[in-house]
């Protein structure tokens, strides 16, 4: 009896009898029956079971399978000709195929470079093996309700956090922000080299793992000694060994070489780091320890998080450190904007960089999201232009369906043809696809200044490409398979078959998909160039033109000032010089600590300031609105202010000349005049309010130089050269021109531009084929009907017009829909800006009306080919 | 198909289907050879190998008859042929002539 319960598994027993030969069936069955009993009888049956199981999938041999499911070479020779047929059709229709594998092509090798770009963009900091426990010490400070967040640190943090939080860092580093400096090697400075680098803690080399080709990572913890990255280290030494040597950095630190580390990945946010030094060097050069509190965010604070700490759990701990250290000590003024410092993991640094309101609300992610978007689309662009031609011609193809099917033809085979014939298509295209790629990728670099590359070493690269391709394939062929195998053939083959209104209703609807697409794209292009224009044109207050500058690198220049001014002034080309803090092109000092008549007690202002010598207004040529400006006539002005309009309506104060300011401890300055509003920081932002004020001190970083005449700038180079090279001879002598730096404002944005509107005509392009694709094939069906007509007398442009008029109802229709969308985005794209253009209406009808003519251009080639087509010729044959 | 030499596996299948006699069908054959090698073999393998030596014309096979341990189901029984007997001695003859000529194993050969 229980012989009976226990049979063998059902499951196993239908996959055995799917799968094995029939004449075998019943001896195998027999066989794995018997041997599941006497394993029911001998162990148990639940082991009989597993037996049963083991023993069926043993039987996946070749000698025991069916022949449909071992494959057979009967149906090896029918895919051998599906690939031929397929090839013959493309060879057969060579315009055609060109347009198809063309545009498809197009369309994929668009989508690899954003799948690159993107690999490239997710990719980012990844490489370092510590990724996932580094992060940065962000602070969120409130200025009378304005919310900032922002990396700068004090340099007293990290010592709090590397004391009271010892337990969930392993590495708290202090650091000072990336910058240029000078190096030099050699007796007498014979070598001399500029490169970026930073001075930072020791814990860097291990939080970074920093890969060592010489010397440790400990070298950083000797404040004497520094590292080098690889490329450096050859810039400076050639092939000596750099080990021990002595550099020059700056002019006023020295440091020698106990290290060299391997180059820092490119798409990091440590590619600059060529160098590191001690920050114990900087600080004790710079006598940080006694000049700066709490309130000097004169630095960034890097850490690496214990082995089991969490991110969000560290940020609420350490949430205070900052407030609670810095109310009570002699800086107390700095607790004022209330500080609440939290980290910032790694993996968010380069996506998600963007602070609103003390939250993390994104950043470049949006962007990753956008192009990969428009990558999508344009790749499904090229498939519809592939499945509309495919549909089109299908009306060509019936008859080869119907003797098919008539012939014996299952569907399934039908479909699995068609899908082959995409999928040759398809594959031919990706090849193609790949040769583009390979053609576009160093200007497409260019385009985004990256450094990318196709990853052919990597698997996953290919397992993606292949991916790809079936997808693609599938997409692409599908509707034409499925469409074109459920042809009925008795209708085919007796000729009342004309292609099924459900058909040419959904080409229609892809068209104006397309369409859609590609007008909103263009609208997006219109619309950003707009907005570069618009603030390219947007008047500076102040002229930029003619004026350039040179780093000061030198305490000797800074003291030597006035004898560098007037030998320089001895130049009839050179008109003024003036020295300063910042440049005009981008104020980006604030101060705080600002006390004045009136001023509302619980304000926590924030000024832009600029300190410069006597002159630098005058250079500029900025517009004194009320008082006056610095003069040397008055020794008084070294305690002076100038401040800018929207100061001036920021600190309340109706008649502001002569007003009294306090400034912490720096004393009382008065105001001696209003400068009217200048664009001194980013173009597309609200002016701020802005102190100009005297210094002849420390602050000054960098020379502005106006010349005179265009015509002998190369005269007035050569004169500051050697004016510089007597004076700082130590320095490498560097110039810059104020114009420059200030189009640097705009990097950003013409390269969204220059983005957009390459996938703007792309989407246009490969939209305009598959409407030329279909006019053709309109135009070949109609050719009867047209010749018919002109024999009646019909007037070619009669029927233009009605070859036309189809396609441009689409395209109208695709308008109608992509004006309101294109605004919408548009509208908030622009909103991101303060200062921005309008949406004016002529955009979107210029927009309409390039797409409308481009569409009309690319289909009256082919319908007045036709339309002027000698009838006899159309009619005579059959 | 032409391949008529044996290889390991093969050569033992072929004896135990002699061996088997009446009882040489693909469950026995393959616990057999567990008993006899005490290595494990699924009936599969075995199935495919009998199938194998069948197209080299070595072995014949008929259906035999149902019984109820099979759920009334035939078995198939294989039996020797002439050919496969042929071969069978060849290998025999090649192994002895090899131990012959090699005289570290004449002894041990002559103990068991």
């Amino acid at each position: 009896m229980a012989e009976r319960r226990n049979v063998p598994p059902r499951l196993a027993e239908r996959l055995l009898n799917w799968f094995v030969k029939d004449d075998l069936a019943e001896e195998i069955s027999g066989d794995l029956e018997e041997r599941f009993y006497a394993d029911v009888r001998a162990t148990s049956s639940f082991r009989a079971a597993c037996n049963y199981w083991y023993q069926v999938i043993h039987y996946l041999r070749p000698f025991a399978l069916r022949k449909s499911i071992w494959m057979s070479s009967a149906n090896y020779a029918m895919y051998r000709s599906h690939v031929k047929i397929g090839y013959r059709n493309i060879l057969a229709n060579k315009w055609y195929s060109l347009m198809n594998i063309g545009g498809l092509a197009l369309g994929m090798a668009a989508t690899l470079l954003v799948g690159i770009w993107i690999y490239d963009e997710l990719s980012y900091n990844r490489e370092f093996e510590n990724y996932d426990t580094i992060a940065q010490v962000m602070q969120t400070q409130n200025f009378s309700g304005e919310i900032k967040t922002d990396g700068n640190q004090p340099m007293q943090l990290a010592p709090v956090l590397r004391t009271d939080y010892a337990d969930y860092f392993r590495h708290v580093v202090t650091s000072s922000f990336i910058n240029n400096e000078l190096l030099t090697v050699g007796e007498n400075g014979a070598t001399k080299i500029t490169r970026t680098g930073n001075f930072m803690e020791p814990g860097i080399a291990h939080m970074l793992a920093l890969q060592m080709l010489k010397g440790s990572r400990d070298a950083l913890e000797d404040p004497g000694s520094m590292l080098l990255s690889e490329t450096t280290a050859k810039a400076l030494f050639g092939n000596d060994d750099p080990m021990g040597q002595d550099v020059q950095i700056g002019t006023m630190m020295e440091a020698q070489v106990g290290g060299v580390y391997q180059d820092l990945p490119q798409n990091s946010d440590f590619a600059d780091l060529t160098f590191i030094a001690p920050w114990q060097l900087l600080n004790s050069t710079a006598n940080f320890e006694e000049r700066l509190g709490w309130g000097n965010n004169w630095f960034q604070t890097y850490v690496q998080l214990a082995d089991r700490a969490d991110v969000t759990q560290v940020s609420s701990l350490i949430k205070n450190a900052k407030y609670d250290n810095s109310k009570n000590g002699a800086d107390a003024g700095s607790a004022d904007t209330r500080p609440v410092i939290h980290l910032h993991p790694m993996k968010k640094w380069h996506l998600y960089a963007r602070f609103e309101n003390g939250l993390n609300t994104g950043g470049a992610i949006e962007r990753v999201w956008l192009f990969g978007i428009i990558g999508i689309f344009i790749l499904l662009l090229a498939c519809i232009n592939f499945m509309n031609l495919s549909t089109a011609k299908s009306v060509k193809r019936a008859r080869e369906v119907g003797i098919r099917k008539t012939i014996g033809s299952f569907r399934n085979q039908l479909v699995f043809q068609f899908l082959s014939e995409s999928f040759l298509v398809v594959f031919l295209a990706f090849v193609l696809s790949l040769l583009l790629v390979l053609c576009a990728l160093p200007f497409f670099n260019a385009l985004t200044d990256k450094v990318m590359s196709l990853p052919y070493a990597n698997g996953w690269f290919w397992l993606v490409c292949v991916l790809f391709i079936f997808c693609t394939g599938c997409i692409a062929g599908s509707y034409p398979a499925f469409y074109l195998s459920s042809f009925r053939p008795i209708k085919v083959l007796k000729g009342t078959f004309s292609g099924g209104k459900g058909a040419s209703n959904l080409r229609r609807a892809f068209v104006v998909f397309q369409f859609t697409i590609s007008v909103v794209l263009v609208l997006g292009t219109v619309t950003v160039y707009r907005q570069i224009q618009h603030v390219k044109e947007r008047p500076l207050g102040y002229d930029k033109n003619q004026i350039l500058y040179v780093p000061i690198n030198s305490p000797e220049v800074r003291k030597g000032f006035k004898t560098i001014r007037s030998e320089l002034l001895l130049s009839s080309s050179i008109e003024e010089v003036a020295a300063s803090d910042v440049l005009i092109t981008g104020t980006v000092v604030t101060n705080s600590g600002f006390d004045w008549k009136g001023k509302d007690p619980a304000m926590s202002e924030e000024f832009r300031t600029l300190r410069s010598t006597h002159g630098f207004g005058n250079m500029i040529h900025w517009e004194i609105k009320e008082g006056r400006d610095f003069s040397r006539d008055f020794k008084s002005d070294s305690l002076a202010f100038l401040i800018n309009e929207t100061a001036a309506n920021y600190m309340n104060l109706e008649n502001p000349v002569g007003e009294m300011v306090q400034w912490g401890t720096n004393g009382s300055f008065k105001i001696v005049g209003v400068v009217k509003d200048m664009v001194t920081n980013s173009p597309y932002e609200a002016v701020k309010p802005t102190i100009f004020t005297l210094h002849y001190g420390g602050f000054l970083n960098f020379i502005n130089l106006k010349l005179s005449r265009e015509d002998t700038t190369q005269e007035a180079l050569t004169h500051i050269e050697k004016v510089f090279q007597k004076y700082d001879p130590k320095s490498l002598f560097t110039y810059h021109f104020l114009d420059e730096q200030y189009a640097r404002n705009f990097i950003d944005e013409e390269r969204t531009g220059k983005l957009a509107s390459f996938f703007a005509l792309l989407a246009i392009f490969i939209s305009c084929l598959g409407i030329l694709g279909l006019s053709v094939f309109v135009a070949e069906q109609r050719t009867k009907e047209i010749g018919v007509r002109k024999v009646l007398g019909a007037s070619v442009l009669s029927l233009w017009k009605l070859l036309t008029r189809d396609f441009l109802v689409l395209v109208f229709i695709s308008c109608c829909i992509a004006i309101p969308i294109g605004y919408y985005y548009m509208n908030e794209w622009i909103q991101e800006y303060t200062y921005r253009t309008e949406l004016h209406w002529w955009i979107f009808a210029v927009a309409v009306l390039g797409t409308l003519a481009i569409t009309l251009l690319t289909v009256s080639f082919q319908s007045i080919k036709v339309a002027i087509n000698n009838p006899v010729k159309s009619l005579k044959t059959e | 198909m032409k391949e008529t030499r044996l290889g390991e596996f093969e050569e033992i299948i072929l004896l135990l289907v002699g061996i088997l006699e009446q009882e040489a069908y693909a469950l026995k054959v393959a616990d057999e050879f567990e008993i006899q090698t005490g290595r494990k073999v699924s009936i599969g393998a075995t199935h495919s190998t009998l199938d194998r030596l069948s197209k080299k014309g070595f072995l014949t096979s008929k259906m035999g008859k149902p019984t109820a341990q099979r759920g009334g189901r035939r078995k198939r029984v294989y039996t020797i042929s002439a050919t496969g007997q042929e071969a069978l001695k060849a290998s025999k003859e090649l192994r002895t002539s090899l131990w012959k000529q090699f005289p570290a194993f004449i002894n041990l050969t002559f103990q068991t």
